[in-house]
């Protein structure tokens, strides 16, 4: 295992072989690489397997409601900027729960990280079809098969007006870290899609089918073209890996906001109440 | 006996217009000027739930003392778009004076068994060069019944209309109103200005008394999906967003909102969002998870009738219980209830207090009466409000949620970035440094943590305003907004062995209720809703409720008549 100032130490509760560890390794190597500073990180969560991640790290960890991440995330961020954020869950948490939030977090474009652990499957709740689960798949509870067809986060996220649009996977934990990297230093709201399997319930998505059904983008391409990264976000089989979209021109939901207007960048705990201004307005 | 309305002493006007006529504009002008000539001004608003057309009134009360409280009376009616709705017209009486177009309401008012004063107000506008000065010309027909002055109102419209051409038409249109108004009344003024001391005033409604007290207890973030009557606040946040240095955001819904406010009230801003009842049900969750987290969050909960969708921009008071009882689970909160705009400030400001210093969630219930009633009140002080309750530098054996030292109920407050701990946040029940546990002995331990503060609470609560003689046989018991009607109709009533009770909280109640309520004495409770809900909430608490019970459930407030022959009849006084 890598030892970073992130590293966490007690149990972890995940199934033995579970994608989420890989991702969680992709992540502390990213922020010990950015050589961020433990108290200067937030990492927050919805509810499932991948939402305990914030848990299993040294640093800020803000565990909240499933499906609202998002929320919790853009209100931390945009109370302290000095904070790096980092919203993570599932694609039930993500996608399903969160739905309205992640459309809209997107269009707010809040200067956060957003690292979904996608392994197409509801594993917590144990093994029902989740917003990205394949058609036809057998579930407990769709027995004879799904039959609503999966949602893509990221045409979806490109439609909304996303910032930075990625997608990465745990069976390659260098390059994943590489994306992590640059989604959080990327200004504005990222979104990092990962592929995972789920050993215990998803049997289709598997490692094996990650592997055969992916392919890597070149590092280095440029990425600015929105309707080719839209394209892109439709190909299937292989399904691309890397930085689909990113747009760094672009204004932050904190950069818009009243506080933060003239530059100052004061957190608002230590901001003290306008009162002048408000006797003014009882002239 | 005292009437409401003792000759000469008051004059209430009511407008009604169908909604985008831009009638405000007479409203706010009429109500300037009448304040300014030294008169007490009183309005409040009622509307359908439309953008366009519909009727709709407002109600201004002129006076030579303070009022503050609506009434049934009517004494000039501007009658200015057809189909006027029954509680209007069930009020006009053979000393109503009704005012508008001949040519447009004429046939109506004849209908009523009525007649009316032409004030032929489209053709005179259009004469003016646009329908639109009408309302320029009631405004000044206004001022010339009070005898103000042709030029009463030259500052204020200059400082509406920017424009100076628009700004001079407006002024043309308000002396030809004056000239109708000061022939109308032969040149004697309708009312006498009051000798009025010279108090430091402002005119302030509900909505900006909530704003501005939220703001003087440092409100830096707010969040809301629009829904009424609880956008008023919010849109006065959103004007004023720059002055108070806050972040102001309207997001996708309401469960956003409160999960919204819980993030920025975790790294340390004071957050508050506002919504009204179906938004609230959907806040629910969030404010579990703020219960759980012992997260400082504010919540203005502005009433209105239900069930579901109800009747989307009356008056009602029938959310207390949902407020007391929202989020799964158990934990301690304090429930506000302003009763009036002066109140609406100093509570918004005690609101945060609370929820800041005992680490709780605290709401306040207005309802649309409040927010949209205003009048002049003593000017209130920013400064008055406790200052923000600064978070704790943290060392590096911070832990969150710290079991605390005896005699002290919270744990210290850190935030993200402030210090060498790390502060951690747990939806699930958590250990003390705020991670996942099922050990059966802290999860019982971090539940009495939580509801122990309940005892602070309690002992901290507001005890009610009590006003009547010092020997009394029978209380009446109110809260929120009921308060101003029911003083005004007990003043009149003048039974002298009655007092009245109001209670600005609502939850936990203090000391002072429960000894009130343990006295031997007759109880009456009014409320703005079907079943009592306070009645029951009070018996919950000290086993004894209501013994008599008046209540209000139609979309309007109780008015002062109304409730001098209700509670008049229950007391066997006659005004």
């Amino acid at each position: 295992m890598i030892r970073t100032v992130f590293d966490y130490t007690g149990e972890i509760s995940w199934c033995p072989g579970c994608g989420d560890y890989k991702i969680l390794e992709s992540l502390k190597m990213a922020l010990d690489e950015l050589g961020l500073d433990p108290h200067e990180v937030v990492v927050a969560s919805g509810i499932g397997q991948a939402a305990k991640m914030p848990h299993y790290l040294k640093c800020h960890c803000v565990n909240g409601l499933h499906g609202r991440s998002l929320p919790l995330a853009t209100g931390i961020k945009a109370s302290n900027r000095s904070l790096t954020v980092i919203a993570v869950g599932g694609d039930g948490d993500m996608y399903g729960e969160g739905g309205n939030h992640f459309m809209h977090a997107i269009r707010r474009n809040p200067d956060i990280t957003n690292i979904v652990c996608n392994n197409m499957i509801y594993g917590l709740t144990k093994g029902q079809g989740s917003p990205t689960t394949a058609v036809g798949m057998k579930t407990s509870t769709q027995p004879f098969g799904v039959t609503s067809r999966p949602l893509n986060p990221l045409l979806l996220a490109l439609s909304c007006g996303a910032t930075f649009v990625a997608r990465a996977s745990a069976a390659d934990a260098e390059k994943t870290k590489n994306i992590i990297v640059q989604a959080i230093k990327h200004k504005g709201y990222a979104l990092v899609d990962i592929f995972q399997p789920c050993v215990s319930f998803n049997k289709v998505n598997t490692w094996q089918w990650l592997s055969k059904s992916t392919k890597w983008l070149d590092e280095g391409r440029d990425a600015s073209d929105k309707l080719e990264a839209m394209r892109l976000s439709m190909e299937t089989d292989p399904y691309p890996l890397g930085i689909i979209y990113r747009s760094e021109q672009e204004k932050t939901f904190e950069e818009s906001q009243a506080p933060y207007e003239t530059g100052d960048d004061t957190p608002l705990y230590s901001r003290m109440p306008a009162l002048e201004n408000i006797r003014k307005l009882l002239d | 006996m005292e009437k409401v309305h003792a000759p000469g002493s008051e004059v209430t006007i009511s407008f009604c217009a169908a909604a985008g006529l831009g009638l405000q504009t007479a409203e706010d002008l009429a109500r300037q000027m009448l304040t300014k000539a030294g008169y007490y001004v009183f309005s409040t608003r009622e509307y359908m739930s439309r953008v366009r057309g519909g009727n709709n009134s407002t109600q201004i009360r002129v006076s030579r003392k303070p009022v503050r409280a609506y009434v049934d009376r009517i004494d000039w009616l501007f009658a200015l778009s057809p189909q006027l709705r029954p509680n209007i017209t069930e009020n006009i009486t053979d000393d109503t004076k009704i005012l508008g177009d001949a040519s447009a309401m004429g046939q109506e008012i004849a209908s009523l068994g009525r007649t009316m004063i032409d004030l032929d107000l489209a053709k005179r506008a259009s004469d003016l060069g646009s329908p639109k000065f009408s309302s320029m010309i009631v405004a000044g027909f206004i001022a010339g019944i009070f005898m103000l002055g042709e030029d009463s109102a030259d500052t204020l419209i200059e400082k509406r209309f920017k424009d100076p051409d628009l700004s001079d038409k407006n002024k043309k249109a308000f002396r030809v109103g004056y000239g109708l108004g000061v022939d109308h009344v032969g040149g004697t003024p309708v009312l006498q200005v009051p000798d009025k001391p010279d108090n430091d005033e402002v005119f302030l409604d509900g909505n900006s008394a909530v704003a501005l007290g939220a703001a003087s207890a440092g409100c830096n973030y707010i969040t809301a999906y629009p829904m009424s009557p609880g956008t008023g606040v919010f849109t006065f946040f959103a004007k004023n967003a720059k002055l108070f240095s806050a972040v102001v955001e309207q997001v996708e819904d309401e469960i956003s909102a409160i999960n919204m406010v819980v993030g920025a009230a975790y790294a340390g801003a004071r957050a508050m969002t506002t919504t009204s009842g179906g938004g609230f049900v959907l806040m629910c969750e969030g404010l579990s998870l703020a219960g759980i987290t012992e997260t400082p969050v504010v919540v203005h909960l502005a009433q209105r009738p239900g069930p579901a969708t109800g009747l989307a921009t009356r008056t009602e008071q029938a959310d207390l219980e949902l407020a007391l009882y929202a989020g799964h689970g158990e934990f301690p909160r304090a429930l506000y209830a302003p009763v009036n705009v002066e109140s609406a400030f100093r509570i918004a400001g005690q609101a945060f207090h609370t929820a800041h210093k005992y680490q709780v969630q605290s709401v306040i219930l207005t309802d649309q009466y409040l927010l949209d009633t205003g009048y002049d009140v003593r000017r209130p002080d920013p400064s008055s409000v406790p200052a923000p309750i600064p978070p704790v530098r943290t060392d590096i054996d911070y832990k969150r949620y710290a079991f605390p030292a005896e005699g002290e109920y919270v744990s210290p407050f850190g935030v993200p970035g402030y210090g060498e701990g790390f502060v951690s946040f747990d939806s699930h029940e958590h250990t003390e440094d705020a991670h996942i546990t099922e050990d059966r002995t802290l999860r019982k331990n971090m539940v009495d943590k939580r509801l122990k503060k309940k005892e602070a609470l309690k002992s901290e609560a507001l005890p009610p305003i009590v006003i009547g003689p010092e020997n009394y046989d029978t209380v009446v018991v109110c809260w929120g907004s009921v308060f101003e009607p029911l003083k005004e109709a007990m003043e009149i009533l003048g039974s002298r062995n009655t007092v009245l009770v109001a209670c600005e909280q609502v939850y936990p109640i203090s000391e002072e209720l429960c000894r009130i309520m343990k006295s031997p004495f007759r109880k009456i409770f009014v409320e703005g809703n079907a079943t009592g809900q306070f009645s029951r909430v009070v018996r919950s608490q000290t086993g004894i409720g209501a013994d008599e019970l008046i209540l209000k459930y139609n979309g309007f407030q109780f008015t002062v008549e109304e409730l001098v022959a209700k509670l008049g009849s229950l007391l066997g006084v006659k005004s």
